[in-house]
């Protein structure tokens, strides 16, 4: 299930990105669909944020390109990626709500800055929103107040307040427990029916993978070297994804790790 | 020769420093030409700006009060046991009010505030930067540096001189009461010698300056914030490090003000 005939939303063109020495993206393609739930895989340190952010042109990458709807963002101005910047929404791995603002005000921050709204429809809107991510009456609470899960849900509704036309969400069910990793993954799912946007996951929670991409792409040392439906994915005969895949401890990828191969 | 190799890691480690406090330096430099294109662009977030002032001047007015007073008292302590020695007592008021206009109170307010408030610019930065909450900014569609740091920046400039006013004030109202009523010496020769020799024009320099402290403050605190890393231990360092450099630069810029602008 690609969705709307196959148009491409996101194309990503031989991305470099390096810090210092580090190299940490060293040549990724990858082409997003327009309505696809594309999920991101990769270990700890693969590059999957550096992606994220090079993708909603927070870092600027050294070389290659980014399009959106066919826009390279590599080339944009701070103003005209700002504008480009509001097809997108982000869920932060913690959350990253604002600790100074109400959780109505937060959800709200973006439509406040954006629309020549009143206090009243924006509060409105916020509560709307928050309805959406099952939360009600949580409004006046400051984020501090609030448990891990809920700050999720938060950041979720301030996500989508301004109604995206891409959503990314950066690792998702990470630092939950598993009812709740499941309750968020369920909303995701919810949202994609609902709100039929684009989305782009990272995560290295497989289950969560499984359940809410349409395809998978697995990042390693900087490039994606496979993509695929989860049912694909899952018949895989690349090694490095297959032991990623399951989790094992011997194989290319621990075969890489200079301290194990120290140690045999 | 263990002597030598000592001697050569010494000057390492204090070229290392040196090479540090430089690059640091740059960055702010840049960071201040960014806050100066940034300055009066649209949309300006008043509230912020008023906010900020609030916290800056109301924070830091009781420790800016109290080191005045007693700068302005031990200033006129010192003046008169070194007066006294050769019978010029009578230009203690003098002394007192053109060292606190010129240079004790901006310098002292300067170094106070960074303290205070640099501290604090810098936590809450590193705290959000930290914690990607700066980075949901921009994914909100707000620039980081017009919505956080220009309020900062002319919040801190505005605030400063004003803080040193009373600073001035305060200092040279505790000589006052040391002078006349611990050290008994006459109210009008204080007062009068006091206003005959300081000009308004050493009050405006001393305020140009807390200007340009406030501007350091701010610029070297946030500075340090927003490139905050690596956590609690990253907000840790920058703190530390917003103190130490905007004091050092609050030195610094003192003496080139002082020697090349008035």
């Amino acid at each position: 299930m690609r969705g709307n005939g196959e148009i491409v939303k996101i194309k990503i063109e031989n991305l470099h990105k390096s810090f210092g020495r580090n190299e940490v993206l060293r040549g990724v393609d990858l082409e997003i669909f327009s309505g696809e739930s594309m999920v991101i895989i990769g270990g700890s340190g693969a590059g999957k944020s550096v992606l994220m952010k090079c993708i909603i042109g927070i870092l600027k990458p050294d070389s290659g390109s980014i399009y959106v709807d066919g826009v390279d963002i590599t080339r944009l101005d701070e103003d005209k990626l700002g504008e480009v910047r509001k097809k997108f929404g982000m869920l932060f791995q913690g959350g990253a709500l604002f600790d100074s603002l109400s959780v109505w005000e937060n959800v709200g921050f973006g439509l406040r800055q954006t629309r020549d709204l009143s206090d009243i429809e924006i509060r409105r809107i916020s509560s709307e929103k928050l309805r959406l991510v099952g939360l009600y009456g949580v409004e006046d609470l400051m984020p501090g107040e609030l448990s891990g899960g809920m700050k999720k849900r938060v950041a979720l509704a301030r996500a989508i307040a301004m109604e995206p036309e891409i959503i990314i969400y950066d690792e998702p069910t990470t630092g939950l427990d598993p009812v709740m990793a499941h309750i968020i993954t369920d909303l995701i799912l919810d949202l994609k029916y609902k709100l039929r946007i684009t989305s782009i996951s990272i995560t290295h929670d497989i289950h969560a993978a499984y359940k809410i991409a349409d395809r998978i792409a697995m990042l390693y040392k900087g490039r994606i070297i496979q993509t695929g439906t989860p049912d694909e994915i899952k018949l895989t005969t690349n090694p490095i994804v297959r032991q990623f895949l399951y989790g094992m401890t011997k194989g290319p990828i621990t075969d890489e790790m200079e301290i194990y191969r120290r140690e045999t | 020769m263990a002597n030598g190799s000592r001697l050569i890691s010494g000057v390492t480690a204090v070229g290392a420093s040196f090479i540090q406090f430089c690059s640091e330096m740059g960055c702010v430099f840049t960071f201040f030409i960014k806050t100066l294109k940034y300055l009066f662009r649209r949309p300006f977030y008043w509230r912020n700006l008023l906010k900020q002032m609030e916290e800056i001047g109301v924070r830091s007015l009781p420790v800016v009060a109290i080191t005045a007073t007693f700068t302005g008292m031990v200033l006129a302590l010192q003046s008169y046991s070194g007066f006294r020695r050769f019978g010029a007592e009578s230009l203690m008021g003098t002394v007192v009010a053109l060292s606190m206009l010129r240079e004790l109170g901006p310098v002292f307010s300067g170094l106070m505030v960074s303290g205070r408030i640099g501290s604090a610019m810098a936590a809450e930065l590193g705290t959000m930067a930290v914690t990607e909450q700066i980075d949901a900014l921009v994914t909100l569609a707000t620039n980081p540096i017009q919505y956080l740091i220009v309020p900062r920046f002319l919040a801190s400039t505005i605030v400063l001189p004003i803080l040193v006013l009373f600073a001035d004030l305060l200092g040279i109202i505790g000589g006052y009461v040391v002078a006349v009523y611990i050290l008994g010496t006459n109210a009008t020769v204080f007062i009068t010698n006091t206003t005959k020799y300081t000009v308004l024009k050493d009050l405006y320099f001393g305020l140009l300056k807390a200007a340009v402290f406030g501007m350091i403050i701010a610029t070297v605190s946030c500075c340090q914030g927003f490139n905050a890393t690596e956590g609690a231990e990253g907000v840790g360092r920058a703190t530390t490090r917003a103190v130490v450099y905007s004091s050092l630069m609050i030195l610094i810029f003192d003496y080139i003000l002082t020697a090349y602008l008035f």
